[in-house]
């Protein structure tokens, strides 16, 4: 007779993460802090396809026909705005999150095929200023390290006001990390767990931002742009006022972007998908008439060269890589699985970037793990990365029929989701239906 | 005569025509863009600058990074003298919020009161403050001296991670909350102190260092006995548990 016995099932809801965390807060009595970004299953640039020409439209030749792939960053008020070869720039991650050695490899890579890298919350190393050709100094509420000679060596000056990861809150840096030297660039004792601001020290609001701005510039005499970063939420107005403060620049980073310590429900709980803001910061920019003259950078998930030509068809200036770039370094390597084992990961699942045991030696203090990344060779990978991204988003515009990224546009695009199509303003494919588009327009 | 064009006019002495030289920027005749980059011209040609009618504009005399001496005659608004390194800056006037924000070395002195976040992430330097200081006095300081002579607001050194905040008057709610390891001393009373902030003990070293700082700001006769020193109890400096409820 056979026996008909009811299987063991694990429940959706609680499902064995869920359960595993559960046990683990009720065992620490603290909530779990992690690097990387959302690691959920989200509405994304997977969810576009691109048209590509045929009847209707011309294709370029793939090999033959230009297409081009430049971008000047804030022309609008600096004397000097930045001219890049390539639109994919380096997001700012600090010293201290990363190796002195992580931050010249990101250097090096970067000014191999002449993009710009970005500093982050601990300030300018002399590393950094010395293997990036274009660099933009962030100025964030902690104020680590802030000091007006770096801002005057600066090729441009990015104010923070959040990060997709984590859209209202602060930085965080755990005791791990805080060497002598990472304790002494940010006037902090050593070891202590670090929690930085989540707010600016000597303004609220956009009134204050517009004179705060106006202050960065008089010191800098107007020749640097001035770029206003916001992770991804009420991205609509927040563009606006951004623009409204006197930006060159508005960087959108999206709730995928990437941290090296945030608490995991901040990661996975606050902010909207990259996809979902784009469309609401071009708006902001098409209704106050500066669409294309204050540039958009886009970041949160970007890893391809096809994430890179939907961002910008959605009408992106520029992007701007964290996660992936650190990849392409060398972080979650599998030639370091036993490492990552002895941490209970593995390469591919690694996102502790807070305890600063890196197999990889990237997200690290600890002078030996940090010689695991050799600087030289670092750069080459990540430049090569750089040009992959920027080759496969020319094939994808070529294809479209255009002679220049900047020249891709929401028609060449459609979703096969309807939560694409309704965040991305796009139709769903085969269609002509955009959800949430009512007759007589947006929102 | 455009002050802007006008070449100093040397004073009495010849010998050294660049630091006798006095120059006036008057901001009813120039922009604040063609004074500031003035001020930063290495080729200024003077060492002690006045600048007249500020009339209440924001970010005067920012960026300065050379000696000088610099005397702004009346009122300003946001973020005076902001960032300011080596520089002597005198306000003759009420100061808007931020005033020496971020500033490295110099001093800079007021001679009425200041808005909000007076002297804000200020790694080094001198701020003085004549008169009271609004809320988010020395908020972030890492390392700059501080002295007010009248009373501060609420919530101020803030995160106040290095360097001395004087108060010769009261301070207001949630001093220095969350305090690193910045010292601060105050004469009159504390509405309330923040997360991880005590009153410590004043010993001897304390009495001569707060006696310096009020020295260096022009009251020697303040009896050092009348103050109470307030520091970090550390006790926030890691992750645990048992805080949750103090953040
Ligand atoms: C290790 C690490 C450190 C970071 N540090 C900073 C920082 O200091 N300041 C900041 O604005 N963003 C920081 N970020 C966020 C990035 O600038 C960027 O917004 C994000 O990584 C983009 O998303 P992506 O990782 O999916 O490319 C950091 C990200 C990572 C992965």
């Amino acid at each position: 007779m056979t026996q008909y016995r009811t299987q063991p099932r694990t429940s959706a809801t609680f499902d064995p993460a869920t359960i595993a965390e559960i046990q683990r807060a009720a065992d620490t009595g603290i909530y779990d802090i992690r690097g990387w970004g959302a690691k959920r299953a989200l509405p994304h640039f997977d969810d576009l396809l691109f048209l590509g020409a045929s009847m209707s439209r011309y294709p370029l030749e793939g090999y033959r026909e230009r297409c081009g792939t430049d971008v000047v960053l804030g022309d609008r008020h600096a004397k000097y705005p930045l001219h890049l070869e390539t639109p994919v720039t380096i997001a700012g991650m600090s010293f201290g999150a990363l190796s002195g050695r992580a931050k010249a490899a990101l250097g090096r890579g970067a000014s191999e095929v002449g993009t710009s890298t970005t500093t982050g919350d601990g300030g300018m190393t002399p590393e950094e200023r010395s293997q990036s050709k274009h660099l933009v100094y962030q100025y964030l509420p902690s104020r680590y390290g802030m000091n007006p000679d770096h801002l005057r060596q600066a090729d441009a000056i990015e104010v923070v006001l959040g990060q997709g990861a984590k859209p209202g809150g602060g930085g965080m840096l755990l005791g791990q990390k805080i060497t002598e030297r990472v304790a002494q660039m940010r006037t902090l004792p050593q070891g202590v767990d670090q929690r930085s601001a989540s707010r600016h020290p000597d303004w609220t609001g956009p009134d204050d931002l517009t004179i705060k701005i106006g202050e960065l510039r008089e010191i800098t005499d107007w020749e640097k742009p001035v770029y206003v970063k916001v992770g991804a939420t009420r991205t609509y107005y927040d563009v606006k006022l951004a623009v409204h403060a006197g930006a060159d620049v508005v960087v959108v980073d999206g709730m995928q972007g990437g941290t090296a310590a945030t608490q995991e429900v901040f990661i996975e709980h606050v902010g909207i998908p990259t996809l979902a803001a784009i469309p609401q910061a071009v708006q902001a920019l098409q209704e106050l008439g500066v669409h294309r003259k204050v540039q958009l950078i886009v970041s949160g998930g970007i890893r391809t060269g096809a994430d890179v030509a939907k961002a910008m068809a959605l009408g992106a200036d520029a992007v701007a890589i964290g996660t992936a770039a650190l990849v392409a370094l060398g972080d979650n390597d599998p030639r370091w699985q036993a490492d990552y084992e002895a941490l209970g990961t593995s390469a591919g699942a690694y996102d502790d970037f807070q305890e600063g045991r890196d197999p990889a030696g990237i997200t690290t203090q600890d002078p030996e793990l940090q010689q695991r990344l050799d600087p030289v060779e670092g750069g080459r990978r990540l430049a090569n990365y750089l040009r992959v991204l920027t080759m496969e988003a020319q094939t994808i515009a070529r294809a479209c029929g255009k002679a220049h990224l900047q020249h891709l546009e929401p028609e060449d695009l459609v979703a096969i989701t309807i939560e694409a199509a309704a965040m991305a303003r796009v139709p769903l494919a085969g269609t002509s239906w955009v959800p949430g588009q009512t007759a007589g327009g947006s929102w | 005569m455009d002050p802007l064009t006008a070449t100093p006019t040397p004073t009495s002495d010849p010998k050294d025509p660049i630091m006798a030289a006095t120059l006036e920027l008057d901001l009813a005749v120039s922009t604040l863009r063609e004074v500031n980059a003035r001020l930063h011209d290495p080729d200024l040609g003077a060492d002690d600058v006045v600048v007249t009618h500020p009339a209440g504009r924001h970010s005067v005399a920012v960026g300065l990074n050379r000696p000088m001496t610099v005397t702004v005659k009346g009122h300003v608004g946001y973020y005076a003298a902001g960032m300011n390194q080596s520089a002597d800056v005198v306000v003759e006037g009420n100061v808007g919020v931020g005033v020496a924000e971020n500033m490295m070395s110099g001093s800079v002195w007021v001679k009425g009161s200041a808005s909000q976040s007076a002297g804000a992430t200020a790694h080094g330097g001198l701020l003085v403050v004549e008169g009271d200081a609004a809320a988010r006095c020395g908020i972030s300081m890492k390392g700059v001296d501080i002295v007010v002579g009248g009373s501060i607001g609420h919530m101020s050194a803030f995160m106040a991670q290095a360097g001395r905040l004087v108060v010769r008057g009261d301070a207001g709610d949630a001093l220095g909350d969350s305090i690193y390891e910045a010292r601060i001393y105050v004469r009159g009373t504390v509405a309330s102190l923040g997360a991880d902030c005590v009153a410590k003990e004043m010993r001897p070293e304390h009495h001569e260092e707060l006696a310096t700082l009020l020295k260096s700001a022009g009251y020697e006769d303040d009896d050092t006995h009348a103050y109470t020193r307030y520091g970090s109890a550390r006790s926030l400096y890691h992750f645990h548990v048992d805080n949750t409820s103090a953040y």
